[in-house]
């Protein structure tokens, strides 16, 4: 298990969102702008990152028969501390990502990561994988979020400040001023449009990449 | 005894379930336990920056959560806190809500005794990003109009946005957000001006 082969599938190759299509709950709630997405996908990795540490060290007493409550409890108990540590200790940053916390318990991504990976894995890999898987999911709320920023609110990473501090502040772009935009961006149906757009888009990107290179023809005849 | 035969017992499977919850329950509590002071203090701050924000700077020298007061208004406590300096009272702080585009958008509001608004913040709502939710005073400076106006300054029947007759500014595309401002501030003005002698004693 090579650290770069899970950094590759983590980020590109088996992204949660584009590839497996897992977590779709957050990922059309939360991403009417860049920095939720950017709050809501570091705060997963966070959570992921330890289920799968916590799974991966207690998977050889876990009976198979069991096992899903076993993952559940501890993924709902890991979210509940980080927001209740969160709340405490970094009261501003959880105003901001308060409301995204608790859904972190719906993302299916965890339980899937901690089924499929974490509970027949040693723990430094398992450790790695969440953290890649994480920052697989928190770039694509991040792109996702902002191509609905910029359709529907003609910003880039507008508010970015109250989320990672004042030093931030040169992330928040107004790339059109007096934007009223495509509302329907904004709306639900929105994050349904910028995920079609972005899974088709990497399809493309993913057939050109295979085209380009004779190891990835075989990629491209399983559809990527 | 071998763990991979273990596993298979379905005695092994509920007491493995059971510990594994107990211990998750253990962490919990010593989370909660830890952090419970902090959090109380992180909202108590919260809440006194908030009260400030709707409140003239300077004038209150007293703990404005010490001394709340509730005062029933159609079956829901409205919790009135009030701001003193040396002893005399300058000003009531309370929530109000009403029913906006997407459920109750919350107000919190300073009224002066004489019944002038010192300030409104909508302190929660779920309107729709990038159009109703030009009330927070993050997005716009919308909500500051308020300050300074009374029942009676506009008339009642201008205390509507302006599509409506009244002197408030809607926004492009969204009415119904700021006419449930409107509404909510209102309704906070006729409240103080019905509970005044209870709030004022």
């Amino acid at each position: 298990m090579n650290t770069m082969k899970l950094f590759k599938d983590g980020l590109w190759e088996n992204n949660v969102v584009f590839s497996q299509l897992l977590a779709l709950c957050p990922v059309l709630a939360v991403t009417t702008s860049g920095t939720n997405g950017l709050g809501m996908g570091l705060a997963s990795t966070v959570v992921l990152t330890l289920s799968n540490v916590i799974v991966a060290l207690i998977r050889n007493f876990v009976s198979r028969e069991v096992r899903i409550p076993i993952f559940i409890v501890v993924i709902a108990t890991l979210v509940t501390l980080v927001d209740l540590s969160l709340n405490a200790w970094l009261h501003e940053l959880h105003k901001v990502l308060g409301l995204f916390i608790a859904l972190i318990v719906v993302n299916c991504a965890i339980l899937g990561r901690a089924e499929a990976f974490a509970s027949k894995s040693p723990v430094s890999a398992s450790a790695l994988d969440g953290l890649f898987m994480g920052l697989g999911l928190t770039l694509a709320l991040t792109v996702i979020g902002l191509v609905r920023e910029l359709f529907g609110n003609g910003t880039l990473f507008a508010q970015a400040s109250l989320l990672l501090g004042p030093h931030f502040a040169f992330l928040e772009t107004t790339v059109v001023p007096e934007f009223n935009g495509a509302l329907l961006m904004i709306l639900p149906p929105g994050g349904f449009l910028a995920l079609g757009l972005l899974l088709a888009a990497k399809r493309v990107l993913d057939a050109r990449l295979a085209a380009g290179s004779p190891a990835g023809a075989k990629l491209a005849t399983q559809g990527a | 005894m071998d763990i991979a035969l273990l596993r298979g017992r379905l005695v092994y499977q509920g007491l493995s379930l059971g510990l594994v919850a107990m211990l998750c329950s253990a962490a919990l509590v010593i989370g909660n336990a830890l952090t419970r002071e902090a959090i109380r203090k992180a909202e108590a701050d919260d809440l006194a920056a908030t009260l400030a924000q709707v409140l003239p700077e300077g004038s209150a020298d007293n703990d404005l959560l010490a001394d709340p007061l509730k005062i029933g208004a159609g079956g829901t406590a409205v919790t009135v806190y009030r701001a003193r300096k040396a002893g005399a009272l300058t000003g009531a702080v309370f929530k109000m809500a009403s029913r906006g585009y997407a459920g109750d958008i919350v107000v919190l509001m300073g009224v002066a005794p004489d019944g002038r608004l010192l300030g409104v913040r909508v302190v929660k709502h779920a309107e729709t990003p990038g159009l109703g939710d030009k009330i927070e005073v993050a997005k716009s400076k919308w909500i500051l109009a308020f300050t300074g106006k009374s029942l009676a300054d506009p008339p009642a029947e201008q205390w509507a946005v302006k599509k409506d007759g009244g002197v408030f500014d809607q926004f492009a595309g969204a009415t119904i957000t700021p006419r449930a401002v409107v509404k909510a501030v209102k309704d906070g003005l006729e409240f103080f001006a019905a509970h005044r002698e209870e709030i004022l004693r």
